[in-house]
This record gives C-alpha cells, structure tokens and sequence, in this order.
C-alpha cells in the first residue's frame, strides 16, 4: 500500500464540478505546469512552489503538500453524488503529468474505491509518463490548442509536436479520449484554425467528440494577485455567435462538437 | 436537444390575465367586514356554529361579485384584482391602528379607501373582547403571554391574530359529489345521532350548520351563474358570449352537483379553494394533490376527444392566475414574517399513490408547465421524489427551476413516508401525503395539523443562558448558573436545554390557549365538512373532528446555536483561548462592531426613552447622535474594539463551522436540533393530538433576528438568523455537496412538521440537458441521503440587484423567500438583502 503515502503537491479541491467530465465530479488541482500560456486562468498553478496570492488585499498561500491517502476521505465525501450523476474524480492542474508518481498513485487508489476518473491535460510530457498512468484512467480530457507548432510555441512557450504525437498514442491505448480547445481570440479563433484542430482529432482512434472552451478574464485578478503581468489584457471574450460559428465549421470533421466543458 | 416533455403553447388569455391582475397595488375591501358584523349582531343567542353557518351564508348571499375580463374560471373574494377581505371575528385591532400606514409600509402594503376606514372604524365597534385573539389571551398563562408578548420568545401570532387555514380539504368527494352529496351525508348522520346521545344538540348543531353552509354555496354559485348569463347578453363579442355562457353553465351545476368534465371540474375546485378563503382568515389553504384529484376528469374528456391537451393547459393556467387573485393583509410584523404577500396555497405533483406505485401522470406534467406559463408566488407548487419518479418528470421540474421563481419545491417520500407514519398515520394515509402551506406534510382530507403553530427562535434561549434567565431587566426563565461559574461545556450545554425547556412549556401552553379559543369562537362548518370525519363525529375540525390532529411549532437557529457551541466548546474549553468573560464581554458589546438595521434604529429609540425618562431633553441634534454613536460602536475605545473583533476573528477563522461536511460537526448540529424537536414532541394538544416539531423559519428569520443580539457564533446583533436547516448566510465553503451532506446528517424525519433547505444557484448550472440532469442527480443524491425538503433560487446577484434599484422593471420577479416564493420588490430592504447575501452556489 506505498503508493497510498506518495507525496505530491495541489492547490485546490473543488467539489461539485459539473463542466469538468460527466456527471457531478471533485477536481484535484495539481501544482505546477511545463507550459506558460498566455490566457492560463490558473497562473497559481504554473509554478510548483508554494506562493502568495492577495485576494481582495489579504494574502493566501497557494500549494500544499499532501499524501495521496490524505486525499481519499474529502473525494469519497460525494460518492453518493457521482453515483446519480455518473460522475466521479477529475485531476487537473497546472499540469497533472508534472508530478507523474503522484498523479499515478492518486488515478490508482481513487479506481481502488470504484469511482470513475479522469484528467485534464496537455499530454505535454514523455509518452512513458502517459502510459504510466493510463491504467488507472477511465477518461482523457486533453487539449489541442494549435495545429501550427510556431504559433503554438509562441503562446504557450512549447511546440506542439510531442503533444500531438501523444494523442495518437492515447488514442491508440483505448482509453476515452475527447480534445478540448480553449478558444483564444488572435490566437486560435479562426474557423480555419479550429477547422484544422478538430479535422486532426478525427483522425484519433475512437475520439468522439470536440469541446471548445471560450476564453473567459475569470483568472485576470489572480495575475494582479501574484504581482504578475496579464498579456491578454485588451483581448474580449468570444461571442455566442462566434462560438455557434466555429461549432458549426468544426462539425464538418463529424465529430460531436461541445460549446463548453 | 433538452427534451423536456410536455412544452405546450400558452395561450394569449394568459399574460393578459396577468397584467390585469397586477396592474394596480391591491386593495382592503370592506364587504366582509361588515357582512360578518351584520350577522353576528342578528345572532347574539344561537350556539356559536349556528351563528358561523349563518354568517357564512349572510355573507355569500350578500357580498359582491364580479366577473374578470377574458376569466374562463370565475370567483373572487374582492372586487378588486388580488384585493383582501377582513376578518374581525379574529383580530382586528393592528389594523385599525396600522389603517394610516399600511399603505405605505415595506413590506406587502395595501391600498385602503377613506370610506372603506370609516366602515370598518364603525363595525369594529361590536367586536371589542369578542374576537379569538382576546379569549385566547384570556385563557394563556401570564407568564407564557409575557414571553411571547413582550419578549419574543417564541411567536404563535399568526394563530394569535388570524385563522388557522393550513388544511388539505377533501377535494376529490366535492368534485364528485358535490355540495348536494354533503348535504346527503349531513342529513343521514343526523338520522344516527340517537335522541340519548350526551352531545345531541352538539352533533345536530354541527351537522345543520354543514347543510346551511353547503346551500350557501351553492346559492353563491348560482348567483355568479346569473351573472354570467346577465354578461353574455350584454357582449358583443361572440367568441366571449359564448365562453360566457357555458361559464353559467357550469356554475349552475358546480359545485351542487358532481362535475361531469374536466372544465367543471376545474371550476369546481375554484369555488372550493376561494370559499375556504372567505369562511376563514386562515392561509396555506392547500390543494394537495391535484393532478390525482383531476386526472380521472381530464382523461375521461381526452379519451372521448371532448378536450385537447391545449385547452386543458389553459384551463389549468386559468386556475393558476386565479390562485393569485386571492390576498391577505397581516399586521406589519406578521408581513415581515410572511413577506411577499403569500398565501402558501400549495399544490404537490408526483409521488407514490396509496399502494406505494408511483401516481405522476399527464397532469403532474402540466401542472409544471402552468407554473411556466404563469410565473407567480401561487400555487406553491411542490413535487414528491422518490426512486420511482420518473427522470423526465423530475427533468420538467428542473426546467421550471432553472427559471427563477424558486419554484417547484422538492419532497421526499422516502423521509416523509415513515416520518408520518412514526406520528400514527396509517401506511396508506402516509403514502397519500401532501404538503401543507411551506413545508409541512400531512395526509390530506383528514388532518388538522395546526402546522406553523409558532415560531421558536432558538437562539433567544442562548442568550439567556448568558444572563441567568433576565430578559430586559425580568427574571423570565430558569435562574441557571452563572457562564462565569460553568467549569464544563457541559454545564452549559444543559443550561441552554434547560432555558429551551422552559420556553417550550410556555409555548404548548400559549398555542393550546389559542387552539381552544378557535374551538370555542372559530368553529368552521365548511371547511370541517369536506375533513373526515367530522361529520361522523357530529363536530368541528376546530373541537378535535379530524382523524389525525398535531400541533406544529417551527423552531430555527440551529446554525448559529451549533457555531456558536462548538466555539465556546472549543475556544473557552478545550484551548482555554479566552475566558467565559472574555466571550461574553465581546458578544455584549456586538464583537467591537456598530449595530444595523432596524435593531440599531430599535436601540437608538431605547437610549433616547431611557435618557427622556430620566428628564434629559432629548432632541433631533440628540437622537441623530445617539444613532451615530450605536451603528459605530461610538462608546467603545479603539482598545477595546480591537479586543472585541479579535474575538470575533478566533470564533470566524479558528473554528469549524456546520455545513461543511465535517462529520463531528454535523452530528453535533443533530443534537442540537433534537434538543428541539425531540422536547417538544412530548406535549399534547387539546384536540387529543400530539405537538410535532418543525424546523423551518418562513421568512421569521430575518425579522426576529432584528429582535436578537449577538450570539456566540459571531453572528452580529440584529442581523439575520441563518435560514431553515442551512449553515448560517456565507459560511458553507464547499459547495452545494458538502451542504447536502451536512444537512442530511440531521435526524430530519423527527422534526416531522417539515424541514426546510434553501439553496441558490447560478443559472449557468442549469444549462443545457446535462445542466439539467446533473441538477436532478444532486436533489437525488441528498434525498438518498435522507434529505427531506430542498428549494432553489436560481437567479443572478446582478438581476436582484438590479431589481432593488429598479423596482418598477421587476413588477412580477419571484423569488424563494422560505417555504414559498414571493413578489421580490414586494419584500422588506432587509429581506432583500438576505436573499440576496445567502451563499450563491455558482462555479
């Protein structure tokens, strides 16, 4: 029972999370990301070490040390929940694939107690870490946000290469897999670039759908909070329309298209 | 696609049905006022349920009627649109005294004509010493009269002041037998009353007055049928002459005889549930189970092509906007507590029928969509779940919650069932239930549940733990030992039970001193005649004629007592971080804070009678300082402000708090509630029932906490208590989950009067179909967990600001208050800002 005492660092539970998988789920937010995107509304998340973030002026640390087995009584607290609801246990981040043990062994004891589980991803990371956790995983909830590797280094301070030859892989291993693009306007907003995203995506093995995420400012004060800049500052939040539009050119790939998660 | 089944189109009638209805500030109106007093001035020697069948009938042949634009279902108790008939023979002193202000008070003010005044100021005369208020004052215990009067332990004012209502009639006999069938029955039970039999004259009295009340009304719907065909000549319009006409017809045959269709039927249920209304100044008149009572009519005009789904949908609108013609004024206090002009008529779809077999049909579907079609207050409409409800049934009611009114209410029958039953109901009865007023179940057509018997602000015992039983100078409970002197949690704990005790003893005695003056003054032929077995017993729903009689005071402040004694538990106790001193100096002072509200306006005038008394003048310049000083804590020094926030701070931040999921937490939040509920089960009432405890505020909560002063969970003085069986405004952390764990961990099937659970939401959570279907899998999940009772508002903080600031924009927005919904901008500030600072689940 070692892994149960594996140490790992989050900075967040949330319960009763419904845009996050299906059903009603708990999320475990993981510390700290390989990437640095630009529109992120988690910027507490970004760096693994435990930091200040002022709220309303008063300061809060962000990031705390836990033991997996820490974790279990507060995720089993809304069982009945995922129950009725088909929901279950999400990990999320920062980048989950960050810490891999800790990821691993949370995926494994939280399957232990028979519930559903599933990550949020950028499945920028070597595929072994992938594969090391792909036995506990029920679903994959990965991003694509660029099909051109240049634009998509240029705003997320990483190409998009490994990223994109782990999704065939994951697709390939047989566990659920859907992709999600956060919708950036002047980054990706284009029906051309969106076209192009989910034309890929049906190209995996056994993926169903596409979620397109609409960028929303919800993470702008935390910026200010961490005494950070905020490089979106002037960019609007897509319309509804734009949204219903770009749902519309993404369906020609076939695919189940989702506004939202 | 959402797939939400049964969408139906609402027809034009409806919305214009509507802004009649609201399109002025409903008005007081004399008629029955005065039509009482006539009778009651004619009848001084006849037994008192002679003398009620008698004015009943004075009244319906008298009083005024009308018939409203484009209405299919015809009746109303006013002329004007949701105007309100008075009720002397209950109480009618506060409004005389509130005649000048009632029009302009915040909360549910009306509109009163000068003559309507000098009308009543005159027959208001005959009734001084002759109301049930006054014998009921007669018959209460000083000391139990003091501590509702003048220190607001507990308040059965509602009872007090006005009828009792809160009754499920037999519905489904009068639609199919008629008033003429009533009259049957009476008169065969009079043939069995044997000449030997020691209450003859009662029993024969009673049942005559039953047959004098039944002609009443069925000469009153004569005379809207002669109105009816009166119109009809006059219209030029032909499509409305001819719904003119069959209105007359139906009201020639209904409700005297048996509906034969499903617009009879209709109509007939319309006489009932407005009749109810004028015999008696009673609310949460509740229709029950309608889409049971209605469906054999609906299916038989369906199955035989007499009616289209459509034309049954209008109908059952029509009743809706009728449900909302009906009106009330309560004193100034009362409509703090009531706010919203309620009536709490409710109306519950769904559930299991006698033989435990789910019962949702057709109607329990369009009786949702009604609620849609017509987004007022009423009915309160109220939905029973169980694991057999239908998910579509369950995904209808979502769809409706998803548009703000709060409406419907959610129900468990797997906790009610059995929590009636523990009380002595039947198996079968049990699984018939239907909710009463807010909250509170019974089984329907055999029932006097006296539920809302009180309110019981439990936090007002807490505080005079800390003063040794003194309230406002008076030794008025248990001299319990000084907090100083307490050298356990425990001996605290037992003083707090201790003062509850007393305080509940006081309140069986103020409630049964009541109940029997409404048996002795307030006897209700018609309404007995349609609760079993009245008849069969030959006497009133008032003396005890019901099978199943309970009384049901409501208590609250389980939050904040649960906070506030796991903070003493743990900060003076356990860490020894402060002295009982220390805690009580804070708490006294309102934790180095200025008091709010209208406790600080209350307070400011104290101060100014205190210093007048002892002969200080006291002026503007004086009073508006006096006011400066108490909302800024003006007396304390900065030192000491600093001491008494730093304990506030250590009881916010240092200590759990119900509501989150914390299992030692919760379970100690059971033993509170049950230091209630389970005290006052043991007491009787005098209709041979037993007392049952609710737990649930209405809106009391917001008005008695401007009654109390700080409490030991931190909460400041005057502000709101925390609402029904919820963590206190803004403390649950963790969501809706966490909240329905917490809660379901009290012993909710005790406090078998109802239980009450407000949440909020954000729209964004309903969303879609799987917006919808999670929302359902979470009102499933805390009933699988034993939840009770569970409410939504489901409305954006921005709209209700909006609404405060623009209330003209927002004539008709229905927000949950309690156990009902109610006209938002008709709510007091104060209500308002509690609604809208109660913890929005959003995400």
């Amino acid at each position: 029972m070692d892994y149960l005492n594996t140490k790992g660092r989050i900075f967040n539970i949330q319960r009763f999370s419904i845009h996050d998988g299906p059903g009603i789920r708990t999320i475990v937010f993981l510390k700290g990301c390989f990437m640095r995107c630009a529109w992120c509304c988690n910027p507490e998340s970004q760096r693994y070490d435990i930091e200040t973030l002022y709220e309303n002026g008063s300061p809060k640390t962000v990031g705390k040390d836990v033991l997996v087995k820490d974790l279990i009584p507060e995720v089993l607290a809304d069982v009945p929940f995922y129950r009725r609801s088909g929901g279950g246990v999400t990990l999320s981040g920062g980048e989950v694939l960050a810490q891999p043990e800790f990821a691993r062994d949370l995926l494994r004891a939280f399957k232990n107690e028979g519930l559903h589980t599933a990550i949020e991803t950028t499945a920028n990371a070597p595929f072994e870490v992938i594969e090391s956790v792909l036995p506990y995983l029920d679903l994959c909830l990965m991003d694509i946000k660029h099909m051109d590797s240049k634009k998509h280094k240029e705003y997320t301070t990483s190409g998009n290469e490994r990223i994109l030859e782990n999704a065939k892989k994951i697709a390939e291993s047989g566990v659920e897999l859907i992709i999600r693009t956060p919708v950036i306007p002047t980054f990706n907003d284009t029906a051309e670039e969106i076209k192009a995203i989910s034309k890929f995506a049906s190209t995996l093995k056994g993926v169903k759908e596409h979620h397109l995420l609409p960028y929303h400012r919800l993470g702008q004060d935390k910026y200010t909070g961490l005494h950070r800049n905020y490089a979106l500052k002037d960019i609007e939040p897509p319309t509804k329309e734009k949204m219903e539009y770009l749902k519309s050119v993404a369906e020609e790939s076939g695919l189940k298209i989702q506004i939202g998660g | 696609m959402e797939n939400v089944k049964f969408v139906i189109e609402k027809s034009s009638r409806i919305q214009k049905l509507i802004d009649d209805l609201y399109e002025n500030m409903p008005e007081i109106e004399s008629a029955r006022g005065l039509l009482v007093t006539e009778s009651y001035k004619q009848t001084e020697n006849l037994p008192i349920i002679k003398r009620r069948s008698a004015c009943f009938s004075h009244i319906l042949k008298n009083i005024p009627i009308v018939i409203r634009d484009r209405e299919l279902i015809v009746g109303s108790a006013t002329v004007h649109p949701r105007g309100c008939q008075v009720f002397p023979e209950y109480s009618f002193e506060w409004l005389e005294a509130e005649f000048d202000t009632v029009e302009t008070r915040a909360a549910d003010p009306f509109y009163i004509s000068e003559q309507t005044k000098k009308e009543l100021r005159e027959a208001y005369k005959y009734w001084k010493g002759k109301t049930t208020s006054d014998l009921a004052k007669s018959y209460m215990d000083e000391r139990a009269y003091e501590a509702f009067v003048t220190h607001g332990m507990f308040t059965p004012g509602n009872y007090f002041y006005n009828g009792i209502g809160h009754v499920n009639v037999n519905y489904e006999k009068i639609l199919k037998i008629g008033y003429r069938g009533i009259i049957e029955e009476a008169k065969k039970a009079k043939d069995k009353v044997e000449v030997y039999c020691p209450e003859y004259m009662q029993r024969i009295n009673f049942l005559d007055a039953v047959i004098e009340s039944a002609e009443a009304v069925i000469l009153y719907a004569k005379r809207y049928s002669e109105l009816a065909y009166e119109l009809a000549e006059k219209e030029r319009d032909y499509t409305r002459r001819q719904e003119l006409l069959e209105i007359a017809k139906n009201c020639e045959r209904v409700p005297e005889f048996g509906a034969t269709n499903f617009y009879e039927a209709c109509q007939s249920f319309w006489f009932i549930q407005l009749l109810l209304q004028v015999e008696s100044s009673g609310h949460s008149i509740s229709p029950g189970r309608f889409d049971q009572y209605m469906y054999p009519f609906y299916k038989k005009d369906l199955d035989e092509g007499k009616i289209t789904v459509e034309k049954a949908q209008e109908l059952i609108d029509c009743i809706w906007v009728k449900l909302n013609d009906i009106n009330k004024v309560r004193d100034a206090v009362s409509a703090d507590g009531f706010a919203g002009y309620g009536m709490f008529q409710n109306l519950i779809v769904g559930g299991q029928d006698v033989r435990g077999i789910d019962a949702t049909n057709d109607l329990s579907f369009m009786c949702l969509e009604a609620s849609m079609h017509v987004p007022l207050p009423q009915p309160s409409i109220s939905i029973r779940v169980w694991n057999g409800s239908p998910q579509d049934l369950l995904i209808k009611a979502a769809a409706l919650t998803r548009l703000g009114t709060g409406l419907p209410a959610y129900y468990n029958d797997e906790v009610i069932i059995p929590s009636i039953m523990s009380r002595g109901v039947t198996l079968e009865d049990a699984r018939d239930y239907c909710i009463i007023g807010c909250v509170e179940p019974q089984k329907g057509g055999k029932t006097d549940g006296w539920h809302d018997a009180a309110f019981f602000n439990m936090c007002r015992p807490m505080e005079l733990v800390f003063t040794q039983g003194v309230d406002k100078g008076k030794q008025i409970g248990p001299r319990t030992k000084s907090v100083y002197e307490m050298t356990s949690f425990e001996e605290f704990y037992d003083a707090y039970k201790e003062q509850q005790a007393y305080f509940i003893k006081l309140l069986v005695n103020a409630n049964n001193a009541i109940d029997v003056a409404h048996a002795k003054r307030c006897p209700l032929p018609f309404q007995s005649s349609m609760v079993s077995d009245c008849i069969g017993r030959g006497k009133s729903l008032q003396e005890g004629g019901a099978i199943y009689n309970f009384t049901g005071p409501q208590g609250f402040g389980i939050a904040n007592n649960t906070d506030g004694l796991v903070a003493i538990r743990k900060l003076v106790f356990d860490d020894k971080k402060l002295t009982m001193r220390e805690f009580k100096e804070a708490m006294d002072n309102n934790f180095g804070y200025g008091y709010t509200g209208a406790g600080a306006i209350n307070l400011t005038k104290d101060i100014a009678n205190e210093l007048a008394k002892k002969g200080i003048p006291v002026n503007e310049e004086i009073v508006s300082a006096i006011y400066r000083s108490v909302t800024t804590a003006g007396t304390l020094t900065d030192g000491e402000k600093r001491k008494y926030r730093e304990v506030k701070r250590l009881i916010d931040e240092d200590c759990p708090k119900y509501g989150n999921d914390i299992f030692e937490i919760d379970m100690f939040a059971r033993d509170v509630a049950n230091t209630y509920t389970k005290e006052v089960e043991k007491y009787r009432n005098p209709r041979g029932g037993v007392f049952q405890a609710g737990l649930y505020p209405v809106s009391a909560n917001v008005p008695l906490g401007t009654q109390t002063g700080a409490t030991p969970d931190g909460r400041l003085a005057f502000t709101p208590i925390a609402d029904g069986i919820g963590p206190a405004s803004g403390r649950d952390k963790k969501g809706p989950t966490a909240t329905a764990n917490s809660v379901a961990k009290l012993e909710q099937d005790v406090a078998s009067n109802g239980t009450l659970l407000n949440q909020k939401f954000h729209p964004s959570a309903l969303q879609g179909a799987q917006g919808l279907a999670k929302f359902v899998a979470l009102i499933r999940s805390y009933f699988d967990q034993k939840g009770m009772h569970v409410q939504f508002n489901v409305v954006t903080r921005e709209t209700l600001l909006d609404a405060q600031q623009n209330p003209e924009n927002y004539k008709t927005l229905v927000v949950r208050v309690a156990g009902y919904s109610a006209l938002f901008t008709s709510l007091s500030k104060s209500l308002q800002d509690d609604i809208i600072a109660r913890t929005e689940q959003g995400f």
